[in-house]
């Protein structure tokens, strides 16, 4: 079969899981939702096949198990929002699709020779910088939990590290693919050998630039996802496990000292230590949210219970018992809908996307074709592992987007740009030579 | 690159397996932990979104309801206050509480269904109700109990002796389960308001023991109504001088009968002694000492009965029990009204102990039954012939002995008082069984069933009464207690 043909049938999980969903969640809250509200999955299946048509178009060559992945996860994501927030969020929701696979083709058409990228690098890098920082210019960005996470615009809240994100990979890919040789090649002193200073400045400077993030815009999340993706295109590009090693130690120590010396960043550790202490239970920034994802995540059990059927609301009050239920902390309420079965089934979904995603890399015939695969795919690996991290506490709770799932616009526009560069990469990888040649 | 592309995909991979675990973590290995976590409110709200079945008394009378606020969430009401208290309990989600039959119930009444009752009760777009519990208890016997204790400490417990129908089980102090925060008011005894008198107190049964070490003698095969005794006062018991009520001998020739009738203590030691502890132990454990009674209530509010020696229940078999003291109520013997209901249940069904209990059915929002409870036999005491020769023998104590305040015209009442030493005077010291500076505190007990209508036994205690003798105290109320229930019943 085709990969294209492929691609379609392999829709099929996703069409199941967002009928059934739909039709669940309809029938647990039939009191509240219109039966109109069930047309937003049909435009998310009509979307699905459009998209499907469209890569067999430009890119007849990709991944065929790429998109379909995506479909699985977006399915999640709009029945969550449909089961949270009614039939309201998951309009808007299915409208940020429409917009995100618009994006996607775009993104597509424009980057067609996505190698085209590397000349814009320094560009890109400072439009991320820029990025990052604009949460934290006055009347602009949005303050919650103690991080600066958001900016607001009229008629929307725009999430910054969404976008960065990308650029930071696509920079870093590019600048490692110029400066591998060189980073291996310095000075021995001490038996370790030393890459040049003047090399290594860019990447002290990212070191820094992800300190400051944390400092100044308070977010631990993104800046943990940045900082993996350079040490995993640092990796990948070099070989080098001590630069790796040497990474995360300065990374630790910057954190450290910063989890110390920062109330916010420090009543998070505190939340992960000891959730169910009652003074830090009930302590504003205190470990309720967290540990009510756990209560709910013990409710679902292994099997959950059903769509729509876990508690979301305090009785009689429209306050929502998890708060940010259906951004943060999504993955407890899936857990507790759909239980451990419904959470590794996500959980195998990002698996096998990002494992989608290394193939394409060790496919792809060039450097940056390969560190650009690489890192966008650790940058989603790393961003689940730090939101679902957080909710199951492995790691301290930092809010960020879980990626196609959690309701919110720029998420769902950045993560399919992302998912249009790795089809790209894909495609070129697996185009037959001679096309190469000519193309 | 591919090599260390291969190296870091396994790091995404081990990743990957860290969430899965920790997931699992929470889900399944420490869900049970989290679910019980006080700070745990989702099994609260979840309670608040369910119409929880009724608590409804015999005659259909409601005692629990659930009603529903402004708010569209549900809240738990008691129509009868503090009347059906100790039995029907309270059912607080807030703080995690709950108690009596609202507790044993509490599957039922919360309406939890297996997974594949609920997917569908979901399908049929049906809100989730739970479960009304028919219970057997009487409101008139429970009100007309509240107003013959009339606020002294003390259990009023009456049985249907061939069901094991528990028609009544009252007892001071109570409390107001629509209000558990309100403040207990003191009483003498220091007892919480929620203690549940009828089935948690341990008490000396005093005389009423008796019935247990006559059915033991009569069973055995050991003594007849007719075997004679002497009883001298004192008698030398373990050691110690054993003195009869107002310190009076009885000659040789004694019947048990007239031993039973007088409630001669002399005697019953000697009884007790020629039974001997392991037969007597037998006899126990068949009236139901040495086990939770096998209601269909928390295990947490009721005690066995038995001897109660160093923090726990020890067989009458045991050297450090006193055979002649145990046999007349005292010693070590703590027991509850519960049981010595049970004991009076036992005689008036010719020997065979039925299972007590307090649920008829279970009915759902439907109107459909869904389990009714039957009947059970909990054990065989005695043989028929032996039951109905110590009925007539606690029909001589009612007719001429200690238990003539219970006579009550067309019903041949037989029954058996009980005034247990609590060894404390009103004032001054107690010694020999005697209080020389003012009278002994006693628990008062009566025993009784109607021998022309047996469908009734019940057991009275009140504690702390100066003199506290049985047949004063505890003998009336019994009486009032039958003529009432059994009226209803005809």
């Amino acid at each position: 079969m085709r990969a294209r043909n492929w691609e379609l049938v392999s829709l099929i999980p996703a069409s199941l899981l967002v009928v059934s969903g739909f039709a669940a969640v309809y029938i647990v809250q039939a009191n509240k939702l219109e039966s109109v509200s069930l047309i937003y999955g049909g435009i998310f299946l009509g979307l699905c096949v459009a998209a499907n048509l469209f890569i067999r178009v430009t890119l007849p060559h990709a991944d065929p198990f790429i998109f379909p992945l995506v479909a699985v996860l977006a399915c999640y994501g709009l029945v969550m929002v449909y089961r949270i927030d009614g039939a309201a969020l998951a309009r808007t929701q299915a409208q940020w699709f429409v917009l995100g696979v618009v994006l996607f083709a775009a993104t597509v058409i424009l980057f067609r020779d996505y190698r085209r990228l590397e000349n814009y690098r320094y560009l890109i890098m400072t439009g991320s910088v820029v990025l990052l920082l604009l949460p934290r210019v006055p009347g602009l960005g949005v303050y919650s939990g103690g991080a600066y996470l958001a900016i607001h615009l009229p008629g929307i809240t725009f999430q910054p590290p969404e976008f960065a994100k990308i650029g930071v990979v696509i920079f870093l890919a590019s600048y490692m693919r110029d400066h591998r040789q060189v980073l291996t090649a310095g000075h021995k002193i001490l038996g370790y050998r030393l890459p040049p200073l003047k090399h290594l400045g860019p990447l002290v400077v990212l070191w820094g630039a992800a300190m400051l993030a944390l400092v100044v815009i308070g977010d631990i999340g993104s800046s943990l996802m940045l900082y993996a993706a350079l040490l995993a295109i640092l990796y990948v590009a070099t070989d080098r496990i001590s630069f790796v090693l040497v990474g995360i130690l300065l990374f630790a120590v910057g954190s450290w000292f910063l989890a110390t010396h920062i109330q916010h960043i420090d009543a998070r550790f505190q939340d992960w230590l000891h959730p169910f202490k009652p003074s830090i239970y009930y302590a504003p920034l205190g470990s309720y949210q967290v540990a009510n994802a756990q209560f709910a995540m013990a409710a679902g059990g292994l099997f959950g219970q059903g769509f729509g059927q876990s508690l979301l609301f305090i009785p009689g009050t429209t306050n929502a018992l998890i708060p940010f239920p259906s951004t943060d902390m999504v993955f407890s309420v899936i857990t507790g809908d759909l239980g451990l079965f419904g959470a590794v089934g996500l959980l195998v979904t990002y698996m096998l996307f990002v494992s989608r995603g290394f193939k394409a890399a060790m496919l792809a015939r060039d450097s940056f074709s390969k560190l650009l695969a690489v890192g966008l795919s650790t940058v989603i690996a790393v961003q689940v592992f730090v939101i679902v991290g957080g909710v199951t506490r492995v790691i301290p709770l930092t809010g960020v987007p879980l990626p196609f799932v959690s309701y919110g616009g720029s998420s769902i526009l950045a993560n399919f740009v992302l998912v249009a560069l790795l089809l790209l990469v894909s495609d070129r990888a697996r185009r037959p030579q001679s096309q190469t040649v000519s193309g | 690159m591919n090599r260390s592309i291969l190296r870091l995909f396994s790091v995404v991979v081990l990743m990957f397996a860290v969430l899965v675990v920790w997931t699992s973590r929470w889900t399944v290995f420490s869900a049970s932990a989290l679910d019980h976590n006080p700070l745990n409110k989702l099994q609260y709200y979840a309670s608040l979104e369910v119409k929880r079945g009724e608590i409804l008394a015999d005659n259909g009378e409601v005692l629990a309801k659930s009603v529903k606020n402004s708010n569209g969430t549900w809240s738990r009401v008691y129509p009868q206050g503090s009347l059906f208290a100790q039995a029907v309990g309270y059912y607080y989600p807030q703080q995690n509480r709950i108690a009596g039959i609202e507790q044993s119930r509490n599957q039922a009444l919360s309406g939890v269904q297996n997974t594949q009752t609920s997917l569908f009760g979901s399908l049929n777009g049906t809100t989730a109700a739970g479960n009304d519990v028919y219970t057997t208890l009487d409101p008139t016997g429970q009100a007309l109990a509240r107003k013959l204790l009339a606020g002294r400490v003390g259990a009023v417990v009456a049985i249907v002796p061939q069901t094991g129908a528990i028609r009544v089980m009252y007892s001071n102090p109570t409390y107001n389960p629509n209000n558990l925060s309100a403040p207990c008011p003191p009483n003498p005894e220091g007892i919480g308001c929620q203690f549940d008198m009828a089935t948690q107190a341990g008490l000396a049964p005093g005389s009423t023991f008796k019935l247990v070490v006559t059915a033991a003698a009569l069973n055995s095969g050991k003594l007849t109504p007719n075997s004679t005794f002497a009883g001298p006062s004192p008698l030398i018991v373990s050691g110690t001088p054993l003195h009869n009520d107002a310190n009076i001998s009885y000659p040789p020739g004694t019947t048990l009968t007239t031993a039973l009738t007088d409630s001669i203590d002399t005697i019953y030691a000697q009884v007790g002694q020629r039974v001997g502890a392991p037969l007597l132990q037998q006899y126990m454990k068949r009236f139901g000492f040495y086990s939770v009674p096998p209601i269909d209530y928390p295990a947490a509010q009721m005690r066995p009965s038995g001897e109660f020696y160093g923090g726990r229940f020890v067989p009458i078999t045991n050297p450090n029990m006193d055979l002649g003291r145990s046999s007349i109520g005292q010693g070590d013997l703590e027991v509850t009204p519960m049981q010595m209901a049970m004991v009076g249940a036992a005689i008036a069904n010719g020997g065979t102990l039925m299972q007590p209990r307090f649920t008829t059915k279970i009915v759902n929002s439907d109107g459909q039954t869904v389990q009714t409870v039957a009947p059970k036999v909990y054990h065989q005491v005695m043989r028929p012939a032996i039951a109905k020769e110590e009925e007539a023998m606690m029909r001589s104590v009612v007719i001429s002995g200690t238990g003539t305040a219970a006579n009550v015209p067309g019903l041949e009442v037989v029954g058996k008082t009980g005034t247990a030493s609590i060894n404390r005077c009103t004032h001054g010291p107690r010694i020999n069984d005697t209080c020389p500076q003012g009278v002994p505190i006693d628990d008062a007990w009566f025993v009784a069933f109607s021998e022309l209508h047996p469908t009734i036994a019940v057991a009275v205690e009140l504690s702390d009464e100066p003199n506290g003798y049985g047949g004063t105290y505890a003998a009336p109320i019994a009486a009032q207690m039958l003529k009432t229930l059994l009226a209803e019943k005809q």
